[in-house]
């Protein structure tokens, strides 16, 4: 049996990919997984085939269509939904950062949602009593523990006053770890005779899934705070990466890449490196004249909203500088005014380039593996929102590790509610020692009272 | 010392034909020749028992050694027990006959453990050694760029894996890198969190373990005299009056032993600088008591000489008593799961090192969890030390923040007192 599957990438040409290999090759596999367990993993040629993806395309768009023979019709459907897809992030960024993390809550639930569902498939498991509960209640213990330790700092001025937020802000780890202890006791008081493998396999599978989709998720609105640029600009890049590295690929196209992705090609790879690295530096540059996009985003608690107005920080201020004699020669310019952020999104972008597409190559090498075409058929054309979002997660991980090594020390508002959690005396100490300090460096003038 | 050898012999018959890993008798000679007289259901007993009484000896010693031994057995136990369940992995997935695999993803699995001690080590050395770490100039690069440095490191790893993605095994592949990255989250993460209890006080490594020891035995020998109904369905041994027991003394000797502990604070070296015994007055000021050393705490309507740190291991030994078992029970359920009769063969008797450690996991996470929320605030020096990293606008808008809330709070009498 082969499938035959798409690959992932969203631009890749529309042929079926024939892995005739595959096929062949799966008899190992069938034997190997033979020999195990008989409850669940039967051999390959037992799984049935993923059910064709029903046509969720919508009504208009299949009239509006259906003079086009199969191969343009897909295509247009594709080209269609990107541009969808896209003016739906334009639309949410104009709404604001509440809204953008919402969406990215959103995202993260569905992508969780799409992964397990396929873990069920993939272990038969529907009918495991308490699992699809336990499953969402794990869900929810984790984002709770991520909300209050990251959002809960930015709301710290909110907090202040009210007594049972306090409450929960302080034992917050000790809730979370209970809520998380409550769901562990159900799943060893569910174990049931005779599933105990399958009940074992769905719960790594969930802590897995827990471990990519919640934490990537946060990171992602860890970096969103710190402002929407760092938001934009990776993911923007490596949008721009896939797009960029198929057109490359569809012209010219020579070289295969690797042979987990076989359509992927180096001219494609090399290509989409260079494309986008010159557009992160374009886009960048656009974005970090406006304080909406670049400035930290917090909570006024006057007027209850999220608030992007700030000082600009110098990453964000026009410099002037030299150009390397390497390049004087070539641009024939000796000094160049840029924002020192462009240089950033040079280090975002490689890694976009180079390293994002690991990302998709496991997720490729995940849809082989457990032989299913897409993560799910949410959108027309694409696939599940997972196969849109592969590449995004190493590329959270690695802003938010980028941002806290090179750019930012540690996170204030983390620092001001430990020192609000002090005793009295204790923050009397260190007040005291912070107000030397600060009048040593000259920025507190001792005359004035602050 | 639980009813674990008897319900996993039963669970062995329940299985018939698929047979688990034959356990090699890998009892020492001397031990061999000294019980050949008995029949070998004593024997089998007398070996577990002389293993138990060698285990808590060497438990003993290693204390009496300090904390850089301690440390050092944690490391120990951590890798042997990754170790272990990457091998019943292997056994379950039966890639024996796969030696290139073997080879190609254990020294994956290695990398990846190395990467993730590495990452949770500069954590921790880099807070309490945090002024050595600030003199040595590599070691302070090392640690100004320690997450960079981690998540590179991890990275390589996650791309040799996705290189090393070989056509017809791609999904024994996956299992594995799932597999071990489960593995690492339990072992490794529960290993570094008692390394952390241990850097409070030895008290808060001590304490802990030998409550969940102390259950085990206690809830076997209840078991053993009183036991009668059943407790749960996947260990069919544990009964309700050995689970009860055990509770209450489990508790009993929480107190006995922080009461003996706590008198002799010299064995107490607490890294951080300072005795748990000041923890223990801190905690004495929390509560609104009064008092000098071993301040007297009202207890039924008598007053008892009491160390407040005894009031926290009641909490502690019941968390060993009620929750700690549900490890076991996990680790019972994953034994019958993947159908091995113990975690390995290392200790006589016993069986493997995660057999010993399956309760303490929990445990660990909580006493980290329970010293975060409610024994120790943050440390203010450490808080300066961030502090001074910041830049000067966000310096200023924190002491600003600072001094309205100590003038709010009656704390900072006055502007003038500025």
């Amino acid at each position: 049996m082969s499938a035959r599957r798409r690959r992932r990438a969203a631009t890749e040409p529309e042929e079926e990919e024939e892995e005739e290999e595959e096929g062949a090759g799966s008899d190992k596999e069938v034997d190997l997984e033979e020999r195990l367990h008989e409850l669940d993993l039967r051999g390959d040629s037992d799984i049935p085939d993923v059910p064709p993806p029903t046509d969720s395309t919508p009504e208009i768009l299949k009239k509006a269509l259906s003079g086009l023979s199969a191969r343009w019709k897909n295509w247009w459907i594709r080209g269609i939904l990107s541009l969808a897809m896209i003016s739906g992030f334009f639309l949410i960024i104009y709404l604001g950062s509440f809204m953008l993390m919402l969406l990215v809550l959103s995202i993260q639930v569905k992508c969780y949602h799409e992964i397990i569902t396929i873990g069920y498939r993939v272990y038969h498991s529907y009918d495991l009593p308490w699992f699809r509960s336990l499953s969402w209640y794990f869900l929810l213990c984790v984002n709770y523990f991520f909300y209050g330790e990251t959002v809960a700092d930015y709301f710290a001025t909110f907090v202040q006053r009210r007594e049972q937020l306090q409450f929960l802000i302080r034992y917050h780890r000790f809730i979370s770890f209970a809520l998380y202890l409550t769901g562990f006791c159900m799943f060893v008081l569910s174990l049931v005779k005779k599933h105990y493998r399958l009940q074992f396999y769905m719960f790594a599978w969930t802590h897995v899934t827990l471990l990519i989709t919640v934490t990537q998720s946060h990171l992602v609105i860890q970096n969103l705070f710190e402002g929407m640029i760092w938001f934009l600009v990776p993911i923007s890049s490596v949008i721009c990466n896939d797009i960029t590295a198929y057109i490359f690929g569809f012209f010219f196209g020579r070289t295969p890449l690797i042979k987990l992705s076989p359509k992927k090609t180096w001219e494609g790879f090399i290509g989409g490196f260079f494309s986008t690295v010159v557009f992160g530096f374009i886009f960048s540059y656009f974005l970090a004249q406006h304080q909406y996009f670049v400035c930290p985003v917090e909570y006024n608690s006057e007027t209850n909203r999220f608030v992007t107005e700030c000082e600009p920080s110098e990453l964000f201020q026009m410099k002037k500088y030299s150009v390397p004699p390497l390049l004087q020669a070539v641009l024939g310019w000796e000094t160049v005014n840029m924002y020192p952020f462009q240089l950033h999104s040079f280090a975002l972008s490689t890694f976009a380039s180079l390293i994002g597409p690991f990302g998709g190559f496991f997720a490729s090498g995940f849809k082989r593996a457990f032989k299913i075409k897409d993560f799910a058929d949410t959108i027309p054309g694409h696939g599940g929102i997972m196969d849109r979002f592969d590449c995004q997660y190493l590329m959270a991980t690695f802003v938010h590790v980028y941002i806290t090594s090179f750019i930012r020390g540690p996170n204030p508002s983390k620092l001001l509610k430990q020192l609000l959690i002090l005793q009295p005396e204790q923050q009397l100490s260190v007040y005291k020692t912070l107000k030397s300090h600060l009048i040593e460096k000259g920025i507190l003038q001792p005359s004035l009272r602050g | 010392m639980d009813g674990e050898t008897a319900s996993d012999s039963e669970s062995k018959s329940e299985f018939g034909g698929s047979s688990p890993v034959p356990t090699s008798d890998d009892t020492p000679e001397v031990l061999n020749r000294a019980l050949s007289n008995l029949s070998s259901r004593w024997k089998n007993w007398w070996v577990r028992g002389i293993l138990t009484l060698a285990m808590i000896t060497f438990f003993f010693i290693i204390i009496y050694l300090g904390p850089m031994v301690l440390m050092t057995i944690v490391m120990c136990v951590q890798i042997k027990c990754f170790h272990e369940i990457i091998t019943i992995g292997y056994n379950v997935y039966h890639s024996y006959d796969l030696p290139w695999f073997r080879t190609l993803s254990w020294h994956l699995q290695l990398y990846f453990l190395l990467c993730v001690n590495y990452f949770f080590y500069g954590e921790t050395v880099t807070d309490y050694f945090f002024t050595l770490v600030q003199r040595e100039e590599p070691l302070r690069i090392l640690s100004k760029y320690h997450r960079f440095i981690s998540f590179a490191l991890y990275l390589t790893g996650f791309c040799m894996f996705v290189l090393s993605l070989v056509k017809k095994h791609y999904r024994l592949q996956f299992y594995m890198f799932g597999w071990t990255h489960v593995t690492l989250l339990i072992v490794v993460t529960q290993s570094h969190l008692i390394i952390h209890n241990l850097f409070e006080g030895m008290i808060w490594f001590i304490v802990p373990i030998s409550c969940v020891i102390c259950n085990d035995i206690m809830a076997y020998m209840f078991g053993f005299f009183f036991g009668r109904t059943p407790l749960i369905k996947l260990s069919p041994k544990k009964t309700w009056e050995g689970f009860i027991g055990g509770f209450f003394s489990t508790v009993l000797f929480g107190l006995l032993v922080s009461g003996v502990l706590l008198k002799n604070v010299l064995r107490l070296e607490y890294l951080s600088g300072v005795s748990p015994f000041l923890a223990a007055l801190n905690f004495c000021q929390v509560l609104n008591f009064s008092g000098p050393e071993g301040a007297l705490c009202v207890f039924v309507q008598r007053t008892v000489r009491m160390y407040p740190f005894q009031i926290h291991s009641i909490a502690l030994s019941t968390f060993a008593s009620l929750i700690g078992p549900f490890g076991g029970f996990f680790a019972s359920g994953f034994k019958r799961a993947f159908k091995i009769k113990d975690f390995a063969n290392t200790i006589p008797g016993h069986g493997g090192i995660m057999d010993r450690f399956d309760c303490q996991y929990l445990m660990a996470t909580f006493v980290n969890v329970y010293i975060a929320s409610f024994i120790r605030g943050p440390n203010p020096s450490k808080l300066i030390q961030q502090f001074l990293t910041l830049r000067p606008e966000q310096q200023l808008h924190i002491f600003n923040t600072l001094k309205a809330h100590l003038v709010d709070r009656g704390v900072l009498a006055s502007l003038e007192d500025a």
